[in-house]
């Protein structure tokens, strides 16, 4: 079942990065970001299953890093929206505020 | 897991969850609303976890749901409610014709460029021995399996972890609030009911 999970990991992965680039949506690219984690996630779980139980300990810490990283996120995607009253990226093309 | 060849339940079920994450995540990018999507997002994690309870990664499966369906998704919910984005402006966010073609282009790439790199050979003395899985969940149990190199091996990475939350949280909290909370937090509890009562 390596090759199976590993197909789906891809899979997942791409439909993850094609949301990135069709969504305007802050909020959307932005679940589309764990969803690309998730799919490493399932092909560091399937491969630990056959090199041992370090990858299900990388997937521990990708889960942590993913939890901080929708914490900071969410907060500025909300300091954005206070300031423009939108989250679509297309009003939101300027390195200046 | 066991060791091939595969049992029909096991490959059906194997087959079904995957297919559910697959249809799910079309689903995701595809809804317009942002609650739909996190929905499906949801979906994608549950099937996910059931697939990690079939590759023998018990307590991965169960942080899965804990913590990515539970937790992380519960925040995407929470903030998509807090900033109300139900109006059209924000809900018709496709890019346009030339947007969706390069993404398109480029996901072709990227599934080309994987399916290339999953040709690659592994060294044979990294593979465990066959088995070697069953024996160590039997002898230290599904946490144990995890617990054991985390509290080792990578005893470091798992305190700086510890560092990063606490960065993440004080981001959060700072980013979050409003550049005058600290006068408008006090000032509406000493003139509100608490006194008058």
């Amino acid at each position: 079942m390596l090759a199976e999970a590993m197909a789906l990991s891809a899979a997942l992965f791409t439909i993850g990065v094609v949301g990135v680039l069709i969504r305007r949506n802050a909020i959307i690219i932005f679940m589309c970001v764990e969803l690309m984690l998730n799919a490493v996630n399932l092909s560091f779980v399937a491969l630990s299953r056959y090199y041992g139980a370090d990858g299900q300990v990388f997937v521990f810490f990708v889960m942590t890093v993913a939890a901080a990283e929708a914490a900071v996120g969410l907060a500025i995607i909300i300091s954005i929206f206070r300031h423009r009253k939108s989250v679509n990226l297309q009003n939101i093309n300027l390195l200046r505020g | 897991m066991i060791d091939p060849p595969y049992p029909l339940f096991y490959t059906f079920n194997f087959y079904l969850f995957g297919v559910i994450a697959l249809a799910s995540a079309l689903a995701f990018v595809t809804r317009k609303s942002p609650v739909a999507a996190a929905l499906w997002l949801v979906n994608v994690m549950f099937a996910l976890a059931a697939l990690y309870v079939m590759l023998d990664a018990h307590f991965i499966a169960a942080i899965q749901v804990l913590v990515y369906a539970g937790a992380i998704m519960v925040v995407f919910l929470f903030v998509i409610m807090l900033l109300n984005l139900g109006h059209p402006s924000e809900i018709a966010d496709v890019r346009g014709k030339w947007g969706k073609a390069a993404a398109v282009v480029l996901g072709v790439i990227l599934l080309a460029e994987i399916a290339v790199v999953s040709g690659a050979s592994i060294e044979p003395e990294w593979i465990m021995p066959r088995g070697e899985m069953e024996r160590l969940l039997a002898e230290k149990g599904a946490i144990g399996v995890v617990a054991d190199p985390l509290f080792t091996n990578y005893l470091l990475a798992f305190e700086l972890t510890s560092i990063l939350l606490l960065i993440a949280i004080v981001g959060a909290v700072t980013l979050g609030r409003r550049p005058d909370a600290a006068d408008a937090a006090v000032a509406p509890i000493g003139e509100g009911s608490i006194n008058a009562g």
